[in-house]
C-alpha cells in the first residue's frame, strides 16, 4: 500500500562531510586553546604601554606595537577572551531560552505559542545595535550587560529553529504511540520530540556564534562594549584606523582574528550540516 | 478497583461516536465518524472495514481517545472514557493500546528496544524496576523475538520485526484491547501472514480483544470475527464475518466484495469481464421518503438500523433506489 | 497470443549495480525474459526483489540519489535500447514504451492544468498545433472515462481524485499509442474499487489499442485476471516464469509456493476463526 520507507535523499560525499567538520573543529580548538592560555602564552602584558609605538613586525613584537607601544599580538590574545567569552555564554543564554520557548511554543501550540511567539517578534524586530546601545545607555556598558543583552536579541532566532520541527515531530507516529501507551505530555515533550530537533538547533548554534562575534565585535568597535583598558577586538579595530598606514599590521590583526573567529564557526555549522543531513539513521 | 472484564460484558461498547472536524478558511466542516455504534466482546476481533475517506481510522483513535469525539459515548470495561479526566484516562491507557501501520516511524529511531520495552512499564509502574528486564525478555519471547536484540536500535530491524517490536510494547502491561490500525499493510505478504498469525495467537493466550481496521477485505476475513463496513462516516453494515461476507446486504458492501481481486486466474478475469454498475453512493446520504425497508425515517424519527437476522444489521443509508434488500 | 515469432521486447542478462558510499549492491543480477507483441505480462515479488528496478533499467530511468550500472542487453524491436543515445531514447520513451507509477500526484505537475500537461506531451510527439492537441487531449480524457473532458481538461491536479489522476496518467501513457505499457504498481495507492475500474480500463485499452503491457506488482489477485504469463522475481532473479494458470495451479517453486500460500482468500476464515 503505502511507500513506508522514509525517503532519504544522496548525502555529500563522505570525505567531504567529515573535512569540514574536522576542518572547523580544528580551528575552534585551536582558537581555544589560544585564548584559554592566553595569560601564559601572550609575550607580553597586554595592558603594558612602551614608548616603542607603532612598531613594524619585529623579533621581539612579532605583529608590531600600536600607538601607546602595546604589543598587538597579546593584545589580540587577550583581546579574544574577552570576545569569545561574551559570544558563548551569551549564546548558551539564547540557546537554553530558545529551547525552552520553543518548544513549549511548538508542542503546546495554541495561546502559549501565539503569546510567545509574538513577543519574540517584538523583540526580534528590534536591530540589535539599537537595543545594544539602548541597554548600555541605560544599565552601563559592563560585560554581564552586553551578555544579556546579545542574549535577548538572539533568543527569537533559536526559538524559531526549534519550534519548527517540533511542531512537525509532534504529529509522528512514534510519539502518538507514546501517548496511546500512556506516557505523559511532559514526558513525550522531552524524551520523543525534543532529540529529533537536536540537529538544526546545532546548526544554527553555529552559526549564531559566528554572528555573535561579529556584533560583539561591531559594538566594540562602536565603543559600546567592554570598556578600556582590556583589549577586544572592536576597540583595537577602532583605534587604529587612523594609524591604518603608518603601522597596518595594528589594523590587520585584530580584522585576521575576527575573520578567523567567524569563520571557525561558519565552518563548523557547514559541517555539522552535512554531517547531519544524513538522516537520523 | 474491579476493572477486569466479566464473561458477558463487552469489553468495548461505542455508542453514537461522532467526530467532527471543525471548518477552517475555504472547507466546510467535515464529519468524518457520524454516530457509530457497536461492542466488542472479551477475546474477540471486530474488523472495520472501508475505503479512504470512509472515516474508519478517525474511529479507532477517538475510541482510544487520541481525538477529541464531538459527541457519544466510549465505554472501555463499563467506564467512560469521553468524559475520564486526563490523569486517570493515562492511567486507563494501560487497558487499550494501539498498534500502527507504520513500522518505521511508530517507534523512536533513538532508542534501544529495551527502552521502548520498559516505557510503558515505567510509566504505569506495573512492574518492579528489578524485574524490568525479565519482562522484556518475556515480551520478545511472546513476540518471537531473540531476548538478547533489545540492546538494538529500531532501524537495525526489518519492518516485520519491528511490527512485532510494536506488538511487545502493546502487550507490556496487559491491556484487554488493542486497536490495530492497518498493521500489516505496509509488510510484505508473506510477513503480513506471519503477523497476523501472531495476533490471532496472541489473542488466544491472553484473550486479548481487538479492533482490527483495514482495507484489505480478504485479509480481515482471515482475523475477524465480526465485521463493520463503513462509508462516508457511517456504519452500513454489522454482523458476524460469515453473515457480511457470505451474505452482504448493503449494497455498498456488495460492491465493495464485488471489487476485490481474486487471486484465481479464471475467476478474476470472469469477473473483469463483467462490468457492475457503479453507483456514486454519497448522493443517498439523506433520501426523502420511504426508505427501501419501507420505512420514513424522517417522519418517524426512527434508527436508520434494520435488523437482517440475529446478529446482522444494515443501514439504509446510501442505498441507491431500485436495489433490492 | 503473440502473432509474430520475433517478440517485442527481449531481455538478456540484465543486470543493474547500485553504488552508493563504496557499498556496491546488485539489485538486478542477470534475468533475461521477454514480451511479444500485444503480450501482456506480469511480475510478481516482495518488496527488494527488484521489479520495479528492472522496469526503470530497461527504460534507462536512473532512480534519485544513486549512480547505477546496467549490463545486459534489452532489445526492443531489433535495437538495444542501452545503447542507445538519450536522445534516441527519450523518442522511445512516450512513444513507443510508456510507464505508468504507483503514485499518481507526484508524476503530474501541481501547478499546471490537467489538459495543459497532455497536451503538452501530444504536441511535442507529433508536433500538431496546439488546437488539434487539444482536441487529442479531450479525445484522450474520454477514452480513458473521465466524464466531462473538454471541462475537465482545464483542471488541475489536485482537483482530481486519486482514482482520476491515475486515469489521466494512463491517457499520458496512451498519447502516442504505444507499443508496450510499463505500470508499476498501478493501483496499489488507490481504494478496491477504483482499483477494480482502473484494471478494466487498463484491460479495454490493451484491446483497443493492441498494447503489450509488463504489469509490475506485488498483489497476486491483481496479476491474476490482467496477464497471461507471469515472471516471479526474488532478490535479483528470476526464480519462476510460465502460463499464469498453470503458476497459480501448480507453482513449481518453493518461493512462488509460499507467497500463493500466503496470499489471503476473501473466501475463507483464517485457521482460528469459525
Amino acid at each position: 500500500m503505502v511507500e513506508a520507507r522514509p525517503v532519504a535523499e544522496a548525502p555529500a560525499p563522505r570525505k567531504r562531510r567529515h573535512l569540514l567538520l574536522a576542518l572547523g573543529v580544528v580551528m575552534l580548538v585551536t582558537m581555544l586553546l589560544v585564548t584559554a592560555f592566553g595569560p601564559w602564552i601572550a609575550p607580553y602584558d597586554a595592558i603594558a604601554t612602551s614608548p616603542n609605538s607603532l612598531a613594524g613586525p619585529s623579533a621581539e613584537h612579532w605583529l608590531g606595537t600600536d600607538s601607546i607601544g602595546r604589543d598587538v599580538l597579546s593584545r589580540l590574545i587577550i583581546g579574544g577572551r574577552t570576545t569569545l567569552l561574551i559570544t558563548f555564554v551569551a549564546v548558551s543564554l539564547a540557546v537554553a531560552a530558545g529551547l525552552v520557548l520553543g518548544l513549549v511554543s511548538g508542542y503546546v501550540g495554541g495561546l502559549a505559542d501565539e503569546l510567545i511567539m509574538r513577543a519574540l517578534d517584538i523583540v526580534f524586530a528590534f536591530p540589535v545595535f539599537l537595543l545594544a546601545i539602548a541597554v548600555v545607555a541605560a544599565l552601563g556598558p559592563t560585560v554581564p550587560n552586553l551578555i544579556l543583552t546579545i542574549a535577548i536579541v538572539y533568543t527569537p532566532i533559536m526559538a524559531r529553529v526549534v519550534r519548527a520541527p517540533v511542531l512537525s515531530v509532534k504529529r509522528w507516529d512514534h510519539v502518538e504511540a507514546a501517548r496511546s501507551v500512556g506516557v505523559g505530555e511532559l514526558r513525550i515533550a522531552i524524551v520523543h520530540v525534543l532529540p529529533m530537533v537536536v540537529s538544526p538547533i546545532l546548526v544554527q548554534t553555529s552559526l549564531t556564534l559566528a554572528n555573535t562575534i561579529f556584533t560583539v565585535t561591531a559594538l566594540s568597535f562602536l565603543g559600546i562594549g567592554p570598556p578600556p583598558p582590556d583589549p577586544n577586538w572592536g576597540g583595537m579595530l577602532s583605534e587604529a584606523r587612523q594609524f591604518m598606514e603608518l603601522a597596518p599590521l595594528t589594523v590587520i590583526g585584530p580584522a585576521a582574528a575576527i575573520v578567523f573567529a567567524t569563520l571557525t564557526f561558519i565552518v563548523l555549522a557547514n559541517g555539522l550540516r552535512d554531517l547531519l543531513d544524513v538522516g537520523s539513521h | 478497583m474491579t476493572t477486569a472484564a466479566a464473561a458477558d460484558q463487552p469489553v468495548l461498547q461505542v455508542r453514537d461516536l461522532s467526530v467532527v472536524f471543525p471548518a477552517r478558511r475555504g472547507h466546510p466542516a467535515v464529519k468524518a465518524v457520524d454516530r457509530v455504534s457497536f461492542d466488542i466482546a472479551p477475546g474477540q476481533t471486530l474488523g472495520l472495514v472501508g475505503e479512504s475517506g470512509s472515516g474508519k481510522t478517525t474511529t479507532g483513535r477517538a475510541i482510544l481517545q487520541l481525538q477529541s469525539a464531538s459527541a457519544g459515548s466510549v465505554k472501555l470495561l463499563g467506564q467512560e472514557l469521553t468524559t475520564m479526566p486526563r490523569a486517570a484516562l493515562r492511567r486507563m491507557r494501560r487497558h487499550m493500546q494501539f498498534v500502527l501501520q507504520n513500522p518505521y516511524s511508530s517507534l523512536h529511531p533513538r532508542m534501544t528496544v529495551a527502552r521502548i520495552l520498559t516505557e510503558p512499564l515505567q510509566v504505569h509502574q506495573s512492574v518492579a524496576a528489578a524485574q524490568m528486564p525479565d519482562r522484556i525478555a518475556q515480551l520478545m519471547e511472546l513476540v518471537g523475538l531473540e531476548p538478547d536484540m533489545v540492546q538494538r536500535y529500531p532501524h537495525e530491524f526489518s519492518g516485520g520485526q519491528r511490527q512485532r517490536i510494536v506488538i511487545a510494547r502493546a502487550l507490556a502491561v496487559h491491556p484487554d484491547f488493542v486497536v490495530c490500525d492497518e498493521p500489516v499493510s505496509a509488510l510484505d505478504v508473506r510477513t503480513q501472514a506471519q503477523i497476523v498469525d501472531l495476533l490471532g495467537t496472541l489473542q488466544d493466550k491472553l484473550g486479548l480483544s481487538y479492533l482490527f481496521i483495514a482495507h484489505d477485505l480478504a485479509l480481515v476475513r482471515q482475523v475477524a470475527h465480526r465485521v463493520a463496513v463503513m462509508y462516508g462516516g457511517q456504519l452500513v453494515e454489522l454482523g458476524d464475518a460469515a453473515q457480511v461476507y457470505d451474505t452482504p446486504a448493503h449494497p455498498y458492501t456488495r460492491s465493495l466484495l464485488d471489487a476485490v481481486p481474486i487471486p484465481d486466474p479464471a475467476r478474476q478475469r470472469a469477473k473483469l469481464a463483467a462490468a457492475p454498475p457503479e453507483p456514486e453512493f454519497d448522493q443517498y446520504r439523506n433520501p426523502s421518503g420511504p426508505c427501501v425497508f419501507g420505512e420514513d425515517h424522517g417522519h418517524t424519527g426512527s434508527s436508520t438500523w434494520h435488523v437482517v437476522c440475529p446478529g446482522h444489521s444494515v443501514s439504509c443509508r446510501f442505498w441507491p433506489p431500485g436495489v433490492p434488500c | 497470443m503473440a502473432t509474430s515469432d520475433k517478440p517485442l521486447l527481449q531481455v538478456q542478462r540484465l543486470s543493474a549495480q547500485f553504488t552508493r558510499d563504496g557499498v556496491v549492491s546488485q539489485v538486478v543480477k542477470g534475468i533475461s525474459f521477454d514480451i511479444a507483441a500485444g503480450e501482456a505480462v506480469g511480475f510478481v515479488g516482495e518488496s527488494g526483489c527488484g521489479k520495479s528496478v528492472t522496469a526503470r533499467a530497461m527504460m534507462r530511468l536512473a532512480p534519485e540519489g544513486s549512480s547505477v550500472e546496467l549490463g545486459g542487453e534489452v532489445r526492443f524491436d531489433g535495437q538495444d535500447l542501452l545503447q542507445l543515445r538519450e536522445a534516441d531514447m527519450c523518442n522511445i520513451r512516450g512513444q513507443r514504451i510508456a510507464m505508468v507509477f504507483q503514485d499518481p500526484m507526484t508524476s503530474l505537475n501541481p501547478v499546471l492544468s490537467v489538459g495543459a500537461q497532455i497536451d503538452d506531451i501530444v504536441s511535442r510527439h507529433t508536433g500538431m498545433s496546439r488546437a488539434q492537441a487539444r482536441r487529442r487531449t479531450v479525445e484522450l480524457l474520454g477514452l480513458v472515462g473521465i466524464r466531462d473532458a473538454a471541462r475537465r481538461a482545464d483542471d488541475f491536479p489536485h482537483q482530481f481524485s486519486g482514482g482520476m489522476r491515475q486515469r489521466v496518467l494512463i491517457a499520458i501513457a496512451v498519447s502516442c499509442q504505444p507499443e508496450l505499457l510499463i505500470a508499476d504498481e498501478p493501483t496499489t495507492a488507490l481504494d478496491v474499487t477504483v482499483q477494480a475500474q482502473i484494471l478494466r480500463l487498463l484491460l479495454r485499452l490493451r484491446q483497443e489499442l493492441g498494447m503489450a503491457l509488463m504489469l509490475i506488482t506485488h498483489d497476486f489477485g491483481v496479476i491474476a485476471g490482467m496477464v497471461e504469463r507471469v515472471y516471479v522475481m526474488l532478490d535479483g532473479q528470476i526464480v519462476e516464469s510460465g502460463a499464469v494458470d498453470d503458476i497459480f495451479a501448480r507453482p513449481q517453486h518453493d518461493y512462488t509456493r509460499a507467497l500463493l500460500d500466503a496470499v489471503p482468500r476473501l473466501e475463507s476464515a483464517g485457521r482460528t476463526r469459525s
